[in-house]
């Protein structure tokens, strides 16, 4: 559509109409982040008694001088790092060798087993029989339970098992008749071949990870092992109500507010650095395995 | 037979209703590798697969930890539902619980809560349908109608964001702005000469908060699969209208529109089959006893009745009740865009 002329007057008016919606929309999406960040730099007294609007009032680092000392802060970042990391990996190892064998022509059952996985997303059991299960493998407050329990999703699976199907028979020939084993041919042929669909999966699950809190909270009781998100819910859902512990929170430096700003902040910062690698993968890569999201 | 027919549905259906569109190749590799399997009965078949699991020992390897997975994760819970028609007691688990037949879902259908909770899951669906289902359209829409390139990229990069942050801040930002003491909004309000109000709490507010902070986060990037329906457009049309002496406007209105529709109408159709998913994980951060009334959802009556309150069974049943709509829903919707797709411009 670029590279239109604008010859008419109606033209140009539609033109200009547009771009400044689109211009409206733009900004109201990103004020919230702007807002977040000026009140996460401005003064709790200034965020408290709504000053801040736009840009940071009396700027101070004292909110993120506080959360760098706080203990759970860090304990809680490592956890959802820990998290992220080894939850993608786990994902990773069972599913690729997984929708590699599922699509291959000579693996027996594989349509009852395509259809087996694909009916999860159909139909699930729901929350109760699913935690009851955690509790009964002994799964309840561990970081391994965390890990495996979500390592899979039929989504994931059937984007990878489409790709692998994509790439052309010609291939598997080839390395077989050099004598290339499954193994080998998965790992030498087929992962290096297809990039792109690992690369969106990656991304994916560490996003995912990264953002998941309400299983984390419904299955982990101990303090030392809840991700970030958990943490930051337990600030500002259940917290706020408590005003004791906002306003022993308050010094003139910084407050409840700023400091959920900074926790917030911090928490975003990942995702932004992640974000091209997202988006180029996101809006290109989903279209490779067949599957458009 | 059978079985030929189930793949088809495993084919087309389940990533359709996640917004996903399956490439067709896949269905034909499934039935041509079905086609194979020689007709001995279940020995014989048993007897084939033996001999291939010696010959491709390695493939059924690499398959074998996620077939686990699936099994321990996804399929043991489905036995597990059998609770919803047990008395379910901690001590003689799952097995050992007495049959108790369908009372856990009468003592749901005579709660006037779980009533409420359908009621509010479907009018949370229809508000959502009605306000946000239009606003990828049109934003979609209008990003095609801006000219300079470098500008839709900003404004495609800024607008697709928040789909990637979580709900969890995405919650604290809501519960920030609209904050009875600080919030940015009674801040303005105050200033204009209002009364300050605490929105969280009241429950008129509480759907207008959800889908309209669901429209911020999700608007722009849903736009991505309109976009990529008015990429397929063939350029010639609007070049033969620009001849025609067509308005931008005009072109809009009559080729990006009726090229476009169809993809609306399968989206549509999609939407209408996941009614009964409403994100409950981000109503649970934002509602609160006060708001109940109008916010609490199935889903978040299970999650209080079965996760909050150890009423497992009656959490169990209304899970069942919760999933078997869905599973319809989803399968109708699935059938339906089918027929659609297949009768339209697709």
């Amino acid at each position: 559509m670029s590279g239109f002329n604008l010859y008419t007057r109606g033209d140009r008016i539609f033109g200009i109409a547009n771009a400044s919606l689109m211009l409206l929309f733009v900004l109201s999406t990103l004020y919230p982040f702007i807002y977040i960040v000026s009140a996460s730099v401005s003064s709790g007294f200034a965020v408290s008694s709504g000053q801040v609007v736009l840009w940071p009032v009396d700027p101070t680092l004292a909110a993120y001088k506080h959360v760098l000392s706080d203990r759970m802060f860090w304990i809680s970042y490592g956890n959802t790092l820990y998290y992220a990391i080894v939850g993608t990996l786990a994902s990773l190892i069972i599913m690729v060798p997984g929708a590699f064998a599922l699509s291959r022509p000579r693996l027996r059952g594989r349509r009852l087993i395509t259809f087996l996985i694909a009916f999860t997303l159909w139909f699930h059991a729901g929350q109760i029989p699913f935690f009851l299960n955690i509790r009964d493998l002994g799964l309840l407050d561990t970081r391994i339970g965390i890990v495996l329990a979500f390592a899979c999703n039929a989504f994931n699976v059937i984007l990878l098992k489409s790709y692998f199907e994509s790439i052309p028979a010609s291939f598997e020939e080839a390395a077989r008749m050099d004598g290339a084993t499954d193994f080998q041919l998965l790992w030498k042929i087929f992962i290096p071949l297809a990039k792109p669909a690992l690369a969106t999966v990656t991304l994916l699950c560490l996003v995912t990870r990264w953002n998941g809190y309400f299983w984390a909270m419904v299955l982990l009781r101990s303090e030392e092992k809840i991700p970030l998100q958990v943490y930051l819910k337990k600030l500002i859902v259940d917290l706020k109500s408590d005003d004791g512990f906002a306003s022993r929170l308050m010094t003139a430096e910084y407050s409840f507010e700023t400091i959920t700003a900074a926790i917030m902040v911090a928490s975003l910062i990942p995702v932004v650095i992640v974000y091209p690698y997202i988006q180029k993968y996101f809006t290109k890569g989903m279209t490779l395995g067949g599957v458009k999201e | 037979m059978a079985e030929v027919a189930l793949d088809r549905e495993s084919g087309g259906g389940p990533l359709r209703a996640m917004g996903g569109v399956i490439a067709t190749p896949e269905l034909a590799t499934l039935r041509t590798a079905g086609s194979q399997a020689p007709g001995f009965g279940i020995r014989g078949w048993i007897r084939v697969l033996l001999a291939d699991i010696r010959r491709d020992w390695q493939l059924y390897v690499l398959l074998a930890p996620m077939i686990i997975w699936f099994a321990v994760f996804l399929y043991t819970p489905m036995y597990g539902l059998q609770i919803a028609f047990k008395q379910y007691s901690l001590f003689r688990g799952i097995d050992g619980s007495p049959w108790v037949g369908f009372s856990n879902f009468v003592t749901l259908f005579n709660n006037e809560y779980f009533l409420r909770a359908i009621k509010n899951t479907l009018l949370i669906s229809f508000y959502s349908l009605v306000f946000a289902f239009p606003m990828p359209v049109i934003l979609a829409l209008m990003f095609n109608e801006i000219q300079h390139n470098g500008f839709r990229k900003i404004a495609q990069t800024i607008t697709y964001l928040p789909h990637f942050i979580s709900v969890v801040i995405i919650a604290g930002l809501v519960i920030n702005f609209l904050s009875p003491s600080s919030g940015i909004v009674n801040v303005l309000l105050a200033k204009m000469g209002f009364e300050k109000i605490y929105f969280l709490t009241i429950p008129d507010y509480f759907r207008p908060i959800f889908i309209g902070s669901n429209i911020w986060k999700e608007a722009g990037f849903e736009s991505i699969i309109y976009l990529a329906a008015i990429a397929g457009i063939n350029p010639a049309l609007y070049e033969s209208a620009r001849i025609d002496g067509a308005s931008r406007w005009q072109m809009m209105r009559y080729i990006t529109i009726p090229s476009i529709l169809p993809t609306v109408v399968i989206m549509l159709i999609i939407r209408i089959g996941n009614m009964i998913e409403v994100g409950f994980e981000y109503i649970v951060l934002l509602y609160q006893p006060a708001t109940f009334e109008t916010a609490d959802v199935i889903a978040t009556f299970i999650y209080r009745a079965g996760l909050q309150n150890n009423q497992y069974s009656i959490g169990a049943a209304a899970g069942l009740f919760n999933a078997v709509v869905a599973f319809i829903l989803v399968y109708g919707a699935n059938r339906l865009s089918r027929r659609v797709s297949q009768t339209s411009l697709w």
